[in-house]
């Protein structure tokens, strides 16, 4: 067939017939309408508000994925539409119906914020549209939620911190108070911590949950004071992040060692200072790990963009690059879901943070990392736990 | 709860309530006596605390950049009410609240454009970084108490410009009967310009001197805004003295929300404005 000289008449019952021949089983490769059309991804990201620079980053990483491949995505021209869903969990359905019924995208990466996933999750389980989840961390995607069309390239908050149980223990803690924002990705991850570190004879001292999003901690670290625990884990992001840690050194606290995700210090560190020095973190990726695909990953990411790349560049990457290997894997043929899903999940995606493969609820099986603040650099000292799997709780659908 | 930890707490509880009566004071001002409901008061503590940020990475100097993050505020907020406010004075509530949240949105691009989605933070003085010893393994640092001098001063010296000089007897009478004011060859239009002059700049001075303890951050000003707004009802709309008590009140009540009703925190603050408007509708000094 040559597309050239096509009528659209012509290409429309050039569909039909592959259509019905496809129906019937009788395609013997995979040609069709497809490779004349642009492949619609959809994205779903916050370019506005408090997360805008994920978004950014997301975005970036993941078109530096594509246009390395050649910009194309099995074979096909690829066309973006971008929506800003401004982190805003009330808007996510409307947002995501835009995407997935207004403009019928093949694929939909997104998003940062995990009320935000939920909502188009929710959507696209029900449409089928496959979806890839670059950041948002909520258990339940690929949990209660999880679905045969939903992917995550970033991480279960649970991964995060499961591994820093048996790291406080090894070192030593034997009372600990958590502290969070009280929302769901906060409990989360300190819930992981806690069920890992009293499961192998540690004890929390005590649950401190804060209002999100308030960043006034003074009574808390008086009352942190008071219980001397021998560390504190805690889980904040982004200003509560930089916050939270000088204000911990501001009142002297920092004879406690102060354990978190790696979100307490990922690109807040050089503003956070001296206060930072000693935390210990754990997470699936370390700007400083050291790596021959990670450092040309940051080089070249530097080079494109004028900034350097952080864990969410990289995770947008790798949405990226699992839309690439996934599509290059049925030829750009995205007319078999099935098919397409099932090559999405036998990929191994070459990732900056290290080779991860999905498990049976498509979540990252991911190394994750003991990372510790030394003079003022993110320093790696190990990886806290091997090829983790994320329990998948609550998930039956695949 | 033994009594030393107490004392502590009530230390942190007054101190964020003195800063939140900088915030306050300036929207108390603007709304009491100019009768505008100023949506983007938020937003003038963001930019002084961007203004401050940038300029003490610009000159090194905290003191220098929170010297001169004033007036900006104040000339920022000087032109807004010529340019834009002083056309809504006869109009409805309703149609400064739509321009105002507009204010929100244009400052939030702006702050955007500008300098960026990026968290940041600032550095303490190097000659006022250092620390009470309050406990055994507690300390107080010597800025946070340097914040409170300085909302402490502020505080009487508004109480002393609104209530002993000419200018306060101006913003009084302006409040109480705007044409009879003019009548009597008073410039309102620059009196009204010069308070919410005065407002923004309030509100830029406690944004650019917390910067070094809150840091810096996109939507910073509507996190504040929100409190503001109750401090200003508990108070009475209006009142300096009732913006004070309210915000020490909602400072406290903020502290010990966190303290002893955890699972309650976010709904301690708003308690207590309850049960004040519901002894007194009006506000305390209403």
């Amino acid at each position: 067939m040559d597309s050239k000289t096509l009528s659209r008449r012509s290409v429309l019952q050039g569909a039909a017939v592959a259509g019905l021949a496809g129906a019937a089983g009788f395609v013997p490769t995979r040609f069709a309408i497809g490779n004349t059309a642009k492949v619609k991804v959809g994205v779903m990201l916050p370019y506005s508000g408090t997360y805008a620079g994920l978004g950014e980053a997301i975005t970036n990483g993941m078109k530096m994925a594509i246009a390395e491949k050649g910009g194309k995505l099995g074979g096909r021209d690829v066309e973006f539409v971008a929506v800003d869903d401004e982190s805003d969990p009330a808007k996510a359905p409307e947002n995501t119906n835009k995407l997935v019924t207004g403009e019928k995208v093949d694929f939909l990466v997104g998003t940062v914020h995990s009320g935000v996933a939920m909502g188009m999750v929710k959507v696209t389980r029900e449409s089928g549209t496959i979806t890839i989840i670059p950041n948002a961390g909520a258990n339940a995607a690929t949990g209660p939620m999880c679905a045969p069309n939903v992917f995550r390239t970033s991480f279960s908050n649970w991964q995060t911190t499961f591994p820093m149980g048996k790291v406080a223990i090894e070192r030593g803690f034997k009372t600990v108070v958590t502290m969070t924002w009280k929302y769901a990705a906060g409990e989360e991850m300190i819930g992981a911590f806690e069920e890992h570190f009293t499961s192998r004879g540690g004890k929390i001292a005590k649950q401190i949950l804060v209002p999100f999003p308030n960043v006034e901690f003074q009574a808390n670290l008086t009352e942190i004071a008071a219980l001397k625990p021998d560390a504190v884990m805690v889980f904040f992001a982004g200003a509560g992040a930089l916050k939270f840690v000088k204000d911990y050194a501001a009142a002297g606290l920092k004879t406690i060692p102060l354990l978190g995700p790696g979100f307490l210090t990922d690109g807040v560190l050089k503003a956070q200072g001296e206060a930072a020095e000693g935390i210990l973190t754990t997470l699936h990726y370390a700007d400083a790990l050291d790596t021959p695909l990670n450092k040309t990953f940051r080089a070249a990411y530097e080079k494109q963009f004028g900034k350097g790349a952080d864990v969410y560049a990289v995770q947008g990457y790798d949405a990226g690059q699992l839309l690439v290997q996934g599509m290059a894997a049925v030829k750009g043929d995205t007319s078999s879901r099935p098919a397409l899903i099932s090559a999405m999940e036998k990929t191994e995606i070459k990732s900056p943070r290290g080779a991860f493969t999905f498990s049976k609820a498509h979540n990252p099986i991911q190394d994750i990392y003991l990372r510790e603040v030394k003079n003022g650099q993110e320093v790696v000292l190990g990886i806290a736990q091997k090829s983790l799997v994320d329990p998948a709780r609550g998930c039956k659908a695949v | 709860m033994d009594f030393w930890f107490f004392l502590i707490q009530v230390l942190n509880g007054v101190q964020y309530g003195l800063l939140l009566f900088l915030v306050a004071s300036g929207l108390t001002l603007i709304f009491g006596i100019m009768g505008i409901i100023n949506l983007a008061h938020g937003s003038f503590y963001m930019l002084g605390a961007y203004v401050a940020y940038w300029l003490a990475l610009k000159t090194g100097s905290l003191v220098a950049a929170v010297a001169l993050s004033l007036p900006v505020s104040a000339l920022v907020g000087y032109a807004i009410e010529a340019v834009l406010v002083r056309a809504l004075y006869k109009r409805d509530h309703l149609d400064q609240v739509l321009l105002t949240y507009g204010l929100i949105l244009v400052f939030n691009e702006g702050q955007k454009l500008i300098w960026g989605s990026d968290v940041h933070g600032v550095a303490v003085p190097e000659l006022l970084n250092w620390s009470f010893r309050l406990t055994d393994n507690l300390n107080y640092p010597a800025y946070r108490l340097l914040i409170s001098a300085v909302c402490a001063v502020v505080a009487l010296g508004m109480w002393w410009m609104i209530a002993k000089t000419r200018f306060g007897m101006w913003v009084r009478a302006g409040a109480a009967n705007r044409e009879m004011v003019a009548a009597l060859g008073i410039d309102v239009k620059l009196l009204f310009g010069l308070v919410f002059a005065i407002g923004a700049a309030l509100a830029g001075l406690a944004g650019a001197i917390a910067a070094p303890v809150n840091s810096v951050y996109p939507g910073m000003g509507e996190s504040v805004l929100i409190l503001c707004f109750v401090v200003v009802v508990i108070g009475g709309v209006g009142s300096v003295k009732g913006a004070f008590l309210g915000a020490i009140l909602i400072g406290l009540a903020d502290t010990f929300g966190k303290v002893l009703l955890p699972d309650f925190a976010s709904f301690s603050v708003y308690a207590v404005m309850a049960a004040v408007l519901l002894w007194k509708p009006r506000g305390l000094f209403a």
